[in-house]
């Protein structure tokens, strides 16, 4: 008897754990169940899991039951009728994807009573089909038509039929055509299922039933574009635009999303050497099948008019950009960092990584700076965002990083989402965790604005805590309070995995009176019965976990915070098995790689500190050069050595510093300031604006190398299309490195990753060809874990023992008066992404095509602020312009926005408040003021470019 | 680098240490000034402490004077 292997839910499917079901529809999803039923198929003695449906028993018997409304990413729905089968002793024939086996059942999948039935609805179905609608391998019906042997349709098109419904092109990305529609509602359970919007629903009953997408156009519904529904629609009638206009793909490259920290795997599909659509990998273990509007379909930004792709130079900014070879421009930059460290020294130039290159890249360029410049002044994007997790968990667990993967949320019974928007930001681990919440898990919400997340389609939050900004410490000070002086401790936890001393220090501490809820009423303005019960419910749930954002790091006491959650999960025994722990929801696709790769001042790679011996001597040895004990300058302490004049050289890998980083007046001032600026980018931004040389850099699609998502899953990026640039952007790295006196060479980015693995312990385990077979690791990957590490800190910390750290509430310097009495926080929307640069490129432009400011409409009534009215945004460091939208998502007092256009200047009225501990800034906490914008027409201010940042003119949107 | 910068970092590190001893916070802040901050930043901060143009809070002056920055 075979027993046939079907992977339980909570194994990652990989290419090599379950070949068949990665690549093979399945028809229904798997089951998991210890009970085994053994029965017969077409004569096979098959044995599967209990509950698992006929035709997933049949797939795994290698025996494919013809299907159409049945697909093995959603629920069976038993409508099409087309996957009918017998089974000896039962009347009728029942369909496979809704009849689950039984102990001793015969079945066969074929006879001639149910290729009759089959035909017969295969016909009915084509009778109302568009004649040739469809491209080669785009239908399954019409390949359905082919597996029945149905040569001939004999109903004519005369009858009652939805040949002339028209099509909804309003998305731009795909259509909805309801000829080509079977109803058979797989975008309904996809919409429902997989994505959690369900924004689509079944119309009317019997033949008058149509899809309909909230009872208006896809566009101007709640669809969210996920093309969740396109994947799972087994006819065209949901259909990308790109197939429609380029045809169905030849091949596949398998490779990894550019935008959020979630890490999606892609297949990516072309034809011929043109990409034609990027489809979720089932295999993937970060997404598993599914993805957001951006990964799915906003890549046309690789290919935009306006990507540069030779390098450019000029003697000063004022000049007009010159076209070089690679030779000049890398000889150019290279002989004025050497003048500038002849004349200024050697710590007077740096460089930045980006938080979207691959890890090799990355790797490479902190090289560079550290072998080639003699100095340790390099850091990365993280400084502004995710730096506080970094140092707070390296305090308390001892990595600088997340503590579980994403599967772990389907194991969470309660969930505390702190300062963190993920359906907006991490769209794809939102459908995760939205399906969790289906299911019944808690939720409590703690965020001054009401995200979607308190209150979605079958989704209601046990609590939002509305709380003040800037007082994140005071409320999980009081969780913490609560949870110690109402015996929620679990002692054991802590007397087993945690350092005594500390704990006795903190359980002091927080015990004091100044932490209870009541005392810290007042500052956070979340009521203390219901902070006591949120913590009641966290410290009573068999597993609670954690999730956050940047609400919780870019503040005053964004570190602080930080270890004060990781106290808490301690304190509660939430750490070291799935569906608990502490889980930073880092915001780009290689933030935590750009980290791990020791984009550091202060830390080698595998977050060693610079002044440690051991391994300082281990790079020396390795890399041949003697290596800095001191650590380098950070982000911002480079642009004040600038502005001071000690500063005067930079290299900026990918990163656009003039829009993201805060007060812009300072940033570009400094920019300004420095006698050359390199910058690798794919396009001229901001930041170019003040550069000397520009070094053409390559997409997501021309790469060869890895990506680190928040799950600390290292992810292959495959190229599918030669470098625009010639170059692949770490070869770039490597001859202005040889250019400036230190060799450097790689024969392919493999080769980075053998001198990542062979000088970071993490990393030990890791190489392409490991990735190649495994499909993706989860670090630490060596011999203690040689498959990786999906949930960290399970014996014991990787310290050692857990070390709980006081965390007394500071309250920021940046406060409210009279002059700024409200309190601007930022964040994220779903169609674009940071900076915008790739996004803006894209039709995404069509769901935001601007940045505006939500206030609560009090405070719009008391300023005479209309919805849509332009408003001055100002604060003690600048002032900005934007139209208001009035919102009860935000508290009165507060007042929120994104920060994907150049033109609505938020970076300038951000401040230089940072976090203690890393520089992190406090964009979530600005006091500003806002009033109607002056007679003078502020559009009239943006098309002349003197908008926001220092009156330089800023991009436009451009749709493609 | 803006010295004014410096002393706002260096207090504001201070600040954090409220949890500690005097001597603690002191021992906490200078190891902190130590890992994080640059040799130049280090040395800007001593020389305007010598040269009287700047005041800190006393546990961050206590620990800037610990810096040995080469």
């Amino acid at each position: 008897m075979t027993l046939l292997h079907d992977p339980a839910p909570t194994t990652p499917i990989t290419p090599m754990t379950e070949a068949l079901s990665a690549d093979h529809d399945m028809g229904t999803p798997p089951v998991t169940s210890d009970a085994v039923v053994d029965l017969e198929i077409d004569g096979q003695q098959v044995s599967v899991p209990a509950g698992t449906s006929i035709m997933r028993a049949a797939a795994l018997a290698g025996v494919d039951v013809p299907k159409l409304c049945a697909t093995d990413s959603v629920k069976a729905f038993g409508s099409c009728r087309v996957c009918l089968v017998e089974i000896e002793g039962r009347p009728g024939a029942p369909a496979s994807c809704t009849t689950p086996v039984a102990a001793g059942m015969k079945v066969a999948t074929t006879s001639p009573k149910v290729d009759k039935l089959r035909q017969g609805v295969v016909e009915l179905y084509l009778s109302d089909h568009p004649a040739g609608s469809c491209a080669d391998g785009a239908c399954e019906l019409h390949a359905m038509a082919e597996t029945v042997g149905l040569t001939d349709v004999r109903y004519g098109q005369d009858g009652h039929n939805h040949l002339n419904i028209d099509v909804d092109a309003s998305n731009p990305y795909f259509t909805f055509d309801p000829k080509a529609c079977i109803v058979c509602s797989r975008c309904v359970r996809a919409c429902d299922e997989i994505q959690g919007t369900l924004a689509l629903t079944v119309e009317g009953r019997g033949f008058e039933s149509l899809i309909s997408a909230s009872g208006t156009s896809f566009m101007e519904s709640e669809c969210v574009s996920c093309g969740a529904c396109v994947q799972a629609c087994p006819t065209t009638a949901l259909q990308e635009k790109s197939i429609i206009e380029l045809g169905m793909p030849t091949r596949t490259v398998k490779t990894t999303c550019a935008y959020c920290g979630v890490g999606c795997s892609f297949d990516a599909e072309m034809r011929g050497d043109e990409l034609v659509r990027m489809t979720p990998s089932k295999e993937g273990g970060a997404n598993e099948g599914h993805s957001c509007v951006k990964g799915r379909f906003a890549w046309g930004y690789a290919t935009h008019r306006e990507r540069v792709t030779v390098p450019l130079v000029r003697e000063a900014i004022t000049d007009e950009w010159r076209e070089v070879s690679w030779d000049e421009a890398i000889a150019f930059a290279a002989e004025r960092f050497k003048t500038l460290q002849a004349k200024y020294g050697t710590d007077s130039i740096g460089g930045i990584t980006s938080s979207r290159c691959t890890n090799e890249e990355g790797f490479v360029v902190q090289k560079m700076v550290r072998a080639a410049f003699g100095n340790n002044n390099v850091d990365t994007c993280a400084r502004v965002c995710h730096s506080p997790t970094g140092y707070g968990l390296k305090q308390t667990f001892g990595t600088s990083a997340g503590t579980q993967d994403f599967k772990s949320v389907e194991k969470a019974d309660m969930i505390l989402l702190i300062g963190a928007n993920p359906t907006d930001a991490h769209p794809v681990f939102a459908s995760r965790m939205k399906k969790r919440l289906r299911e019944g898990a808690k939720l409590v919400v703690v965020d001054p604005r009401r995200i979607d997340l308190v209150r979605t389609p079958h989704v209601q939050a046990q609590q939002h805590l509305q709380l003040r900004p800037g007082t994140n410490v005071a409320v999980v000070n009081a969780l913490a309070h609560v949870v110690v002086t109402e015996g929620l401790l679990d002692r054991a936890f802590v007397a087993e995995r945690c350092e005594e001393d500390s704990f006795a220090d903190w359980e002091a501490f927080i015990s004091r009176p100044e932490n209870s809820p009541e005392a810290t009423e007042a500052a956070s303005g979340v009521p203390a019965s219901e902070l006591r019960a949120a913590a009641r419910l966290y410290a009573t749930s068999p597993n609670a976990a954690i999730y956050y954002g940047l609400g919780v790091t870019e503040h005053s006491q964004g570190s602080t915070m930080v270890m004060g959650m990781a106290n808490l999960a301690m304190a509660t025994g939430n750490i070291g098995r799935e569906g608990v722990g502490v889980n930073p929801l880092r915001g780009q696709n290689n933030v935590q790689g750009s980290c791990d790769m020791g984009s550091f001042p202060h830390e080698f790679s595998g977050y060693r500190h610079v002044s440690d011996d051991t391994v300082r001597i281990l790079f020396e040895d390795t890399w041949g050069r003697e290596m800095r004990a001191d650590p380098g300058l950070r982000i911002p302490n480079m642009f004040d050595a600038a502005v001071a004049g000690t500063f005067r050289g930079l290299f900026v890998q990918g990163e656009d510093v003039a829009q993201s980083d805060p007060n812009v007046h300072h940033v570009t001032a400094a920019l300004t300031a420095l006698d050359t600026l390199v910058v690798q980018d794919l396009f001229l931004n901001e930041t170019a604006k003040f550069a000397h040389v520009f070094l053409p850099g390559t997409s997501f699609l021309e790469k060869d190398g890895t990506f680190t998502n928040a799950e600390r899953r290292i992810n292959r990026v495959r190229p599918v299309m030669e470098p625009k640039t010639g170059k692949q952007e770490w070869q770039v790295a490597c001859e202005l490195s040889e250019a400036m006196g230190y060799s450097m060479h790689y024969d392919d980015a493999s080769q980075i990753m053998d001198e990542i693995a062979a000088v970071t312990p993490t990393f030990a385990g890791v190489s392409f060809a490991h990735l190649d077979e495994a499909g993706s690791l989860q670090w630490p990957c060596n011999d203690a874990a040689p498959e990786g590490t999906p949930v960290m800190h399970v014996d014991s910390f990787v310290r050692g023992k857990g070390h709980f750290v006081d965390t007394p509430y500071v309250p920021t310097d940046e406060k409210t008066n009279r002059k700024f009495p409200l309190i601007l926080t930022t964040g994220r929307i779903l169609s674009q992404y940071n900076v915008g640069a790739q996004t803006r490129r894209t039709a995404n432009v069509e769901w935001h095509p601007e940045d505006t400011l939500e206030l609560h409409e009090a405070d719009a009534a008391e300023r005479g602020v209309s919805d849509g009215d332009w408003v001055a945004i100002t604060s003690r460091v600048g002032e900005t312009h934007m139209r208001a939208h009035i919102t009860a998502r935000v508290p009165q007092g507060v007042v929120y926005t994104t920060f994907h256009y150049p033109e609505s200047g938020a970076n300038v009225v951000t401040t230089e408040y940072s976090d203690w501990a890393t520089n992190c800034p406090e964009y979530k906490v600005t006091a500003v003021q806002v009033r109607p914008a002056n007679a003078a027409d502020p559009a009239a201010e943006v098309a002349a470019g003197t908008a926001g940042s220092n009156g330089s003119a800023a991009d436009r949107p451009v749709r493609t | 680098m803006t010295v004014d910068a410096l002393v706002r970092m260096a207090n504001q590190i201070a600040a954090n240490q409220s949890h500690l001893s005097e001597d603690e916070a002191v021992a906490a802040v200078a190891k902190h000034l130590k890992s994080f901050w640059a040799y130049s930043m280090q040395r800007e901060l001593l020389d305007a402490l010598a040269a009287g143009t700047v005041e800190l809070d006393p546990i961050a002056l206590r620990a800037v004077q610990q810096l040995q920055p080469a």
